[in-house]
C-alpha cells in the first residue's frame, strides 16, 4: 500500500478563449528604457534577466526612451515607417487577390511588420537570413521588387520560382534571403550551419535564423542551439513569439519555461527579449545580435513579442480559437501607429504626410499589382510550362526523368 | 596503385578531395579526433585541422541540417552518420530540404553534400546496426543514392559523390569493410588483399555515378544486386552451377537501366537480391522497370532474393540474412520456370 494519489495530465490553456474578455494581464510589460544595455562582449551568465524582461524603446508618449534609444536618423525611420505601410498595403492587396481567385493562398504580417522591417537593416550584404513565411519585409525593406513577389504568389509566367513552390515561399539569394521551406524549423538548424561555413571560410558574413513561438517545439531547434552554442556561430537566433500558432497558444510550445528567450540560457546563449512592435526596439537589438556575431563572439537569441492580428493564413478562421477583440487588447499596441507618434514628436512626419505616403503607397502597389498581372495569375493567363516541372531536380536531368518527360508528352 | 581496403579507400576518397578542394569538409559523430568508430576518417584532422575534420553532438538532424547550411553557402561537406539506421532524425532535413532546394528555389540555392552511412548486417548488430534504408531514398526525387561493393568502386565513386552538384546518399556495406563477404558466415574472413578490386589507383578518380558493372558474364540469367550481395550472388551462381550474369549496379539513383535490359534481353531471366526487406524495397522497382523493359524477353518471373519483412534480428541474424542458399534456390527455380 502507498499514499500516491492517481496522477493527472496538465494540458495548458489560453487565458479566454471566444466570448470571453481578452485579458493579457501575464503579458508583464516594464517600462520603455528599463533595460540596461549590455556590452556585446558581456558574459551570458550576467544578463540570464534579460530572457525575461521586455527591452522597449517607444514609450506609450511616443518618445524614444532608455539606453537603446538614439541610433537611427530621421530619414532612416521615414524609410521604416514607408517600408511597414507598403508590407501592410502589399498583404491587403494580395488578401484580396487570394479573395478573388487570383492565387491559392496567402499569409500576411499584420501586426508583426516592425521585426523583419527593422531587422533587415541591421544586416549588411552578403548576410542570410533562412526566413518563415512572415517575414517579407526583410525583402520589402531591401528593396526588392515587389512585381517579382507578387509573380511568385501568383504562380504566373514570371514567377521565379516556376510555379514550384506555395505562395508567399519566396527565394532571394541575391538579397540575403534563403528558400522557404514550409516545413517549419528545418532552416533554423541550416542557418546555424551557414554561419558555421562563414567562420570556416573566415569569411565576414552572418547569418540569421528565424523561427515562430509554435516551432520552437520542434527538436530542429534545440539542434541548432546545441550546433550554435557549440560553435559559436555567428548567427542571430530569431523567435518571433506571435503568440498564436494557428489555434494553438503560444503556452503549448512553451511548457513550463517563463518566456521563449530563456530556452537559450542553458546553452550559454546570451538570450533577450524585446517589443516586437517597437521599430526602434527590434533594429536595436539586431544590431547588438549583429554586432556580437560580426566580432566573432557567437550566437545571440532574441525574442520578439508580438500579436498575429490577422488569421495565420487564408485557410484559417481566428474567431474559433480566440476572442475577436484580443488584438485591439494586445498591450503593445500597433508598430505603425506607434512609430508614426514617434516620428510626428520628433517633427519629422505628419497626419498629412502620413496620408499622402499611405496614397503613394497604394498606387505604388497597385501598379506593381497590374504589371505582375499582365504576366498572369495562377488561374488566368500566362503560366509556367509543364516541361519545366521536370528541369532542376537535378543538376543534370537523369534517363528516368527524362523517360518520364516524354511520358508526359510535354 | 595501392592495395587497399574499402574503409582506407573511402578515406583515401576523402583524402584526396581535401587536398585538392578546400570546400571540403567532413564532420561527425566521433569522427575528428578518434577518426570514426570504423575508422574512416582517421588521420584526417590531424592532416586537415579541426574546423575541416570535427566531431559532432549526437544529433543527426542537426549534422545533416548544418551540413546542408554548408553546401548552400558553397562548401561541400561529405559527413558520416553512424549507422545508417540512425539517420531517421534526420530524413526531414533529407527529403524536405536537401532533395529540394535546388527545385524550389530554381537553381538559387543547391547542396552539393554527400552522406556517407554504414548500411547492412552480417555483423551481429541487431536491429540498429543492420538496417538497409535505401529504398528510402530511392523513391526521394532530388537525391542520388549509391553502394560502392569494393575498393576499387568505393574510392571512385566517392570522388564522383563529392564532385556532384547535388546531394548524394552513399550507403557503405560494413560487411564488405574489411573484406568481401559471400554469405558464408562460417567460414573465415577473405581479407581484401587477396582481391583483384583492392587495386585502387593513387590520387584523384572517379567512376561516373549511373554506371553499373558486369561482375560475371553469364548467359543463362541476370541477376541484379549491390553491395555485399554481389558476393552473395556470385557464391550462389558458383555454387547451383549456374552461368549468371551479375550486375553489380553501384548507383540505384541514376540507375543504368541500358545495361540491365540488355543483359535481360540476352537471358531472359532475372533473379534481384538485395538485403533489405522485401515489400516495397528497391527490388520491386527493379522488377517493375526489367518487365516493362524487358517483357517479351522473359521466360520466367522476376524473382526477388531479400531480407524478410521483419525486423533485423539478433540471434536470428543468418536465417535473415539473404544466404547463397536461398539465393541459389531462385536461381535454381527461375531456371526451371
Amino acid at each position: 500500500m502507498t499514499d500516491y494519489g492517481p496522477l493527472t495530465l496538465h494540458v495548458p490553456e489560453p487565458a479566454v478563449r471566444p466570448g470571453g474578455t481578452p485579458d493579457f494581464s501575464n503579458v508583464r510589460i516594464p517600462k520603455a528604457g528599463a533595460v540596461p544595455r549590455p556590452e556585446i562582449d558581456v558574459d551570458p551568465e550576467t544578463i540570464r534577466d534579460l530572457a525575461f524582461s521586455i527591452i522597449r524603446v517607444l514609450n506609450r508618449a511616443g518618445e524614444a526612451v532608455g539606453p537603446w534609444a538614439g541610433l537611427l536618423s530621421d530619414e532612416e525611420l521615414v524609410e521604416g515607417m514607408r517600408n511597414m505601410m507598403t508590407l501592410r498595403t502589399f498583404d491587403a492587396r494580395m488578401l484580396i487577390a487570394q479573395r478573388q481567385g487570383k492565387t491559392s493562398f496567402y499569409m500576411q504580417h499584420l501586426g508583426e511588420e516592425a521585426i523583419s522591417c527593422a531587422f533587415r537593416k541591421a544586416l549588411l550584404p552578403g548576410d542570410m537570413n533562412f526566413p518563415t513565411y512572415r517575414q517579407a519585409g526583410l525583402l520589402i525593406a531591401g528593396g526588392y521588387s515587389m512585381v517579382d513577389m507578387m509573380c511568385q504568389v501568383y504562380s504566373n509566367s514570371r514567377d521565379p520560382l516556376k510555379g514550384r513552390q506555395l505562395p508567399v515561399m519566396y527565394s532571394s539569394k541575391e538579397h540575403g534571403f534563403f528558400t522557404i521551406s514550409g516545413n517549419l524549423a528545418t532552416q533554423y538548424v541550416q542557418a546555424v550551419g551557414w554561419a558555421m561555413a562563414s567562420a570556416i571560410r573566415n569569411d565576414t558574413k552572418i547569418a540569421a535564423a528565424w523561427i515562430g513561438d509554435g516551432s520552437t517545439a520542434e527538436s530542429d531547434f534545440h539542434a541548432a542551439l546545441v550546433f550554435a552554442s557549440t560553435y559559436k556561430a555567428p548567427v542571430i537566433l530569431n523567435i518571433v513569439n506571435n503568440q498564436w500558432a494557428i489555434s494553438t497558444f503560444q503556452g503549448i510550445a512553451r511548457g513550463g519555461a517563463g518566456t521563449f528567450a530563456a530556452r537559450g540560457l542553458g546553452f550559454g546563449i546570451p538570450s533577450l527579449r524585446v517589443d516586437g512592435n517597437d521599430y526602434l526596439a527590434v533594429y536595436a537589438v539586431a544590431k547588438w545580435a549583429a554586432e556580437r556575431a560580426r566580432r566573432n563572439l557567437g550566437p545571440t537569441l532574441v525574442e520578439y513579442v508580438t500579436y498575429r492580428v490577422g488569421a495565420h493564413s487564408t485557410s484559417d478562421d481566428p474567431s474559433a480559437y480566440r476572442p475577436k477583440t484580443e488584438s485591439d487588447a494586445w498591450p503593445l499596441g500597433d508598430p505603425i501607429i506607434r512609430l508614426k507618434n514617434h516620428l510626428i514628436l520628433r517633427g519629422a512626419w505628419s497626419e498629412e504626410r502620413h496620408k499622402q505616403a499611405e496614397a503613394e503607397i497604394l498606387d505604388t502597389v497597385i501598379a506593381a499589382q497590374k504589371e505582375a498581372e499582365s504576366y498572369g495569375t495562377l488561374h488566368a493567363g500566362a503560366k509556367p510550362s509543364a516541361r519545366e516541372m521536370f528541369d532542376g531536380v537535378y543538376a543534370e536531368m537523369p534517363p528516368h526523368l527524362r523517360r518520364q518527360r516524354q511520358q508526359a508528352g510535354v | 596503385m595501392a592495395r587497399m581496403t574499402m574503409i582506407e579507400a573511402i578515406r583515401d576518397a576523402m583524402d584526396v578531395m581535401m587536398a585538392r578542394d578546400e570546400r571540403v569538409v567532413v564532420f561527425g559523430e566521433d569522427v575528428g579526433y578518434f577518426g570514426g568508430v570504423f575508422r574512416c576518417t582517421a588521420g584526417l584532422q590531424q592532416k586537415y585541422g579541426k574546423t575541416r575534420c570535427f566531431d559532432a553532438p549526437i544529433s543527426e538532424a542537426g549534422i545533416v541540417g548544418t551540413a546542408i547550411g554548408m553546401a548552400t553557402y558553397g562548401l561541400h561537406p561529405c559527413i558520416e552518420i553512424q549507422f545508417a539506421d540512425y539517420m531517421y532524425p534526420a530524413y526531414d532535413q533529407i527529403v524536405s530540404e536537401a532533395a529540394r532546394l535546388r527545385y524550389r528555389s530554381n537553381g538559387e540555392f543547391t547542396c552539393p553534400l554527400v552522406i556517407r552511412m554504414p548500411t547492412g548486417g552480417g555483423i551481429f548488430g541487431g536491429q540498429t546496426h543492420s538496417q538497409s534504408p535505401e529504398a528510402l531514398f530511392t523513391h526521394v526525387a532530388g537525391l542520388k543514392t549509391v553502394v560502392p561493393s569494393n575498393p576499387y568502386d568505393a574510392k571512385g565513386l566517392l570522388i564522383a559523390a563529392i564532385e556532384d552538384p547535388d546531394p548524394v546518399i552513399f550507403l557503405e556495406p560494413k560487411r564488405l569493410y574489411n573484406g568481401p563477404f559471400d554469405g558464408h558466415h562460417d567460414r573465415p574472413v577473405t581479407p581484401w588483399s587477396k582481391h583483384d578490386l583492392s587495386e585502387v589507383p593513387n590520387g584523384h578518380f572517379s567512376l561516373p555515378l549511373g554506371k553499373a558493372s558486369i561482375v560475371r558474364d553469364g548467359a543463362a540469367v541476370t541477376v541484379l544486386a549491390y553491395g555485399t550481395m554481389v558476393y552473395v550472388a556470385q557464391a550462389a551462381a558458383a555454387e547451383a552451377g549456374i552461368d549468371a550474369e551479375i550486375i553489380d549496379l553501384r548507383t540505384l539513383i541514376p540507375l543504368d537501366m541500358e545495361t540491365i535490359a540488355a543483359s535481360v534481353r540476352k537471358t531472359g531471366r532475372c533473379v534481384v537480391v538485395h538485403e533489405a526487406t522485401l515489400t516495397s524495397g528497391f527490388g520491386a522497382e527493379l522488377a517493375a522497370l526489367v518487365q516493362e523493359a524487358c517483357f517479351f524477353h522473359l521466360e520466367a518471373p522476376v524473382a526477388r532474393v531479400t531480407g524478410w519483412d521483419t525486423p533485423y534480428p539478433h540471434a536470428q541474424e543468418w536465417d535473415y540474412f539473404p544466404g547463397p542458399a536461398r539465393v541459389g534456390r531462385a536461381l535454381v527455380e527461375t531456371m526451371e520456370a
